[in-house]
């Protein structure tokens, strides 16, 4: 029997992989972004459980709209990485440090 | 009466900061008109009070103007004191100041701070206006450091003068020195009475006569005792009593025309009117009186030997002015009130006569002002000569003349003065009228008589000063020989009953009043003391050795060669203060600058704290990466402890 425990353990994992993925990885932008995109997907693994479980509709409504928003996200997070390979011809994660000031 | 009082008082103050603020827009000429109109109105509105206190007899009257601001129960006031004692100071002080402020238009003629000099000699002359006419201590006390401030900015006027600046600065440390002495009285008089109205502290005065101060556990002093000799260590600083009389030789740095204004005729008396002003404390105190009588015989005597061998016309005058405000002090410490502001009054008169013809004579040489290349200038400038040679009789005491009357009621009044001091005072006063007669006489035997000295150049220039100059010598001149007709109202007639207390065992004035029967018998009476005997011996020796035989003066110099080579240090004074107090300050300061203020101020807490972030922040900048991953672990990190702290909670 799959309990709602089980739904929010998987999803607990993939957000922490998805933290793992941000700060452990040292490469590439692209992955950066699959890792927020990771982190959303977790939240809705946890909206769909929980909407599941206490019989209400309203979570898995919620589901769609994050899933467009994260999508429209993606593409603008793309738009920027173009641009800024464009300007830096790089997308080496380790080689943007302008944060430093 | 509010109105008049006020008018006189910022008549100078508004000519002042015209001329001092819009110097330039006025001009010259615009600046010594508005100056001269402003004192010119205190002058004559000063008369019109003086007549309506003493001809109307308008009574004792103090007058509250403004309230400053209140303290607990303490106010603190701007206020006149109208009275006998004031208007008298007022007349002198406007008259005097008139005077060289006309004289001032001849003298600095081609000066290019013209406009800069009208506008502070005003400003003094408001500040002293302040000074005496004040009814508490704190107005007083006001005057007091406006009339410093004043004197420091004239006496180094010509700022360019290494000299000029060494002197001004002197005259303000020693006057500082004073002040504190006067500023502690004042917080005496503040602690005893609780007040610093004149007229409250006066009337509780007797009551508090049998109070002490406990200095230590063990010596209790009385409060009137050391209120009085506070308040006496200023009056010594600001009227130059021994041993705080340095600054005032050396001020002679300063235009003669501030010489004639300050050092003569008002600022040094200021100290001379407080005790004056204050007699209801200082006769409840025999001690201090007679500290004031030692101090001021001494200040006589002494600094008048002084005057014998100085060489500069100016300082031959200072030196005179140090001597007669001992005459002053002594006076006041017989308690013959009534004849130190007489003296005063008189003095004001010659003395400013004398410096003034001083200057006309320093004109006249192109600046130069070393008696020994002066000498025959009698046929070259007559007015300043007679003028001069009246200034001379009447600082003497020359029978008849202003300086006469004042100066023989001080040496009678300390004669009948019972205090234990009395003694010495007496001989040494009575000594100093020789002294007075021998260094005047020499001074103008030196200028005005004798062979001419100057160059060719100068002596072919050589011609009476411009009407500027010498009218003012005139109108100083007349009050120089008459002024003393004054004595049987001013001293003694009822003149300053209102204004001045004299305790009842303090009998000298009285006594010297019941021997009193008119002018004319007192200059006869004065033909049976010595002191007449003693000023014409020193005309006669001043005319023996310089006129008659002046190669026996140089001969007596050589003999006399310490005695001599002490008074022209002025007995070292100079140079003890100088090691003792200005080098020894100057290493106090040099230990606080490279101790107090490089290493605990600048290495320590300016720079220090700056290095100590500095340090900090090298070491906490590694921290900064700039990369995102580090950003967001430091982020995640943060998250759990915030959401771990809220969890345990």
């Amino acid at each position: 029997m799959i309990t709602l425990t089980h739904f929010l353990v998987l999803g607990a994992i993939l957000f922490s992989l998805s933290i793992a993925g941000i700060f452990l990885n040292r490469k590439n932008i692209i992955l950066l972004l699959m890792a927020i995109e990771l982190m959303l997907l977790a939240v809705n693994m946890n909206f769909v459980a929980f909407s599941y479980y206490l019989d209400d509709l309203a979570g898995q409504v919620f589901v769609f709209f994050i899933l467009t928003v994260a999508a429209a996200e993606a593409a603008i997070g793309l738009a920027i990485l173009v641009v800024l390979y464009r300007n830096r011809s790089t997308i080496n994660v380790q080689d943007i440090d302008n944060l430093k000031g | 009466m509010k109105a008049l009082c006020l008018t006189i008082v910022l008549a100078p103050l508004i000519a002042s900061m015209l001329a001092g603020l819009f110097g330039r827009v006025i001009g010259r000429s615009g600046s010594h008109w508005v100056t001269i109109l402003g004192v010119a109105i205190s002058f004559f509105l000063s008369l019109l009070v003086f007549k309506q206190v003493i001809f109307d007899q308008v009574s004792h009257t103090s007058i509250d103007i403004y309230q400053w601001l209140v303290l607990g129960d303490l106010s603190f006031k701007i206020g006149f004191l109208i009275d006998p004692l004031t208007v008298t100071m007022m007349l002198v002080v406007t008259f005097v100041s008139l005077m060289v402020h006309i004289y001032t238009i001849g003298y600095m003629h081609n000066d290019p701070g013209y406009q800069r000099f009208f506008s502070y000699i005003s400003l003094f002359t408001f500040s002293m206006l302040m000074l005496v006419m004040a009814n508490n201590f704190l107005q007083l006390f006001f005057g007091w450091e406006a009339v410093g401030l004043v004197s420091y900015l004239l006496i180094g006027f010509w700022y360019t003068r290494e000299s000029a600046i060494f002197a001004n600065m002197k005259a303000f440390l020693v006057n500082r020195v004073g002040d504190f002495g006067f500023l502690l009285g004042i917080g005496a008089v503040l602690a005893v009475f609780n007040t610093l109205d004149y007229e409250s502290v006066f009337s509780q005065a007797p009551l508090i006569n049998t109070q002490t101060f406990a200095i230590t556990e063990n010596i209790h002093w009385p409060v009137m005792t050391v209120i009085c000799l506070l308040l006496f260590v200023g009056a010594m600083g600001k009227s130059a009593q021994v041993p705080l009389h340095v600054w005032l030789p050396d001020s002679m740095e300063g235009p003669t025309p501030i010489s004639a204004l300050i050092h003569a005729a008002t600022m040094v008396t200021a100290g001379i009117f407080m005790v004056a002003r204050m007699s209801p404390l200082f006769e409840l105190s025999d001690t201090a009186l007679n500290v004031i009588l030692i101090i001021g015989a001494i200040t006589a005597f002494f600094m008048g030997l002084v005057g014998i061998v100085q060489n500069d016309i100016k300082r031959v005058v200072a030196y005179s002015t140090l001597s007669q405000l001992g005459y002053m002090t002594v006076a006041l410490g017989a308690s013959a009130y009534s004849i130190a502001i007489f003296h005063l009054f008189t003095h004001a008169f010659f003395k400013a006569l004398l410096f003034l013809g001083a200057g006309s004579v320093i004109v006249a040489l192109h600046h130069e002002q070393d008696m020994r290349n002066m000498g025959g200038l009698r046929k070259y400038m007559p007015i300043t000569y007679w003028t001069a040679l009246i200034g001379t009789l009447a600082l003497i005491g020359f029978p008849g003349f202003s300086g006469f009357f004042s100066k023989d009621s001080i040496i009678e009044a300390v004669h009948h003065s019972s205090l234990p001091a009395a003694e010495f005072a007496y001989w040494l006063v009575l000594a100093g009228v020789f002294v007075t007669a021998f260094y005047s006489f020499r001074l103008l035997f030196l200028v005005f008589h004798g062979e001419s000295r100057m160059d060719a150049h100068t002596k072919e220039h050589l011609k009476e000063s411009p009407k500027v100059i010498t009218i003012p010598l005139i109108l100083l001149a007349i009050p120089s020989v008459f002024a003393g007709f004054f004595i049987g109202k001013i001293v003694f007639g009822d003149y300053f009953a209102q204004s001045i207390f004299v305790a009842e065992h303090h009998h000298a004035v009285a006594e010297l009043k019941e021997h009193y029967h008119g002018i004319g018998s007192f200059i006869s009476y004065a033909f049976q003391g010595y002191a007449v005997y003693l000023a014409f011996a020193g005309i006669i020796c001043a005319w023996f050795l310089y006129l008659k035989q002046p190669q026996l003066a140089e001969s007596l110099k050589q003999k006399l060669q310490i005695p001599y080579k002490v008074l022209l240090n002025k007995y070292g004074i100079d140079e003890l203060y100088q090691m003792l107090f200005a080098a020894g300050s100057r290493k106090i300061g040099a230990f606080c600058d490279s101790f107090g203020d490089r290493l605990l101020i600048d290495g320590l807490v300016v720079n220090g704290s700056a290095n100590i972030v500095n340090w900090f922040s090298s070491k906490v900048r590694g921290i900064q990466t700039g990369h995102l991953y580090d950003y967001a672990f430091v982020m995640i990190i943060g998250l759990m402890i915030l959401l771990g702290g809220l969890f345990l909670q």
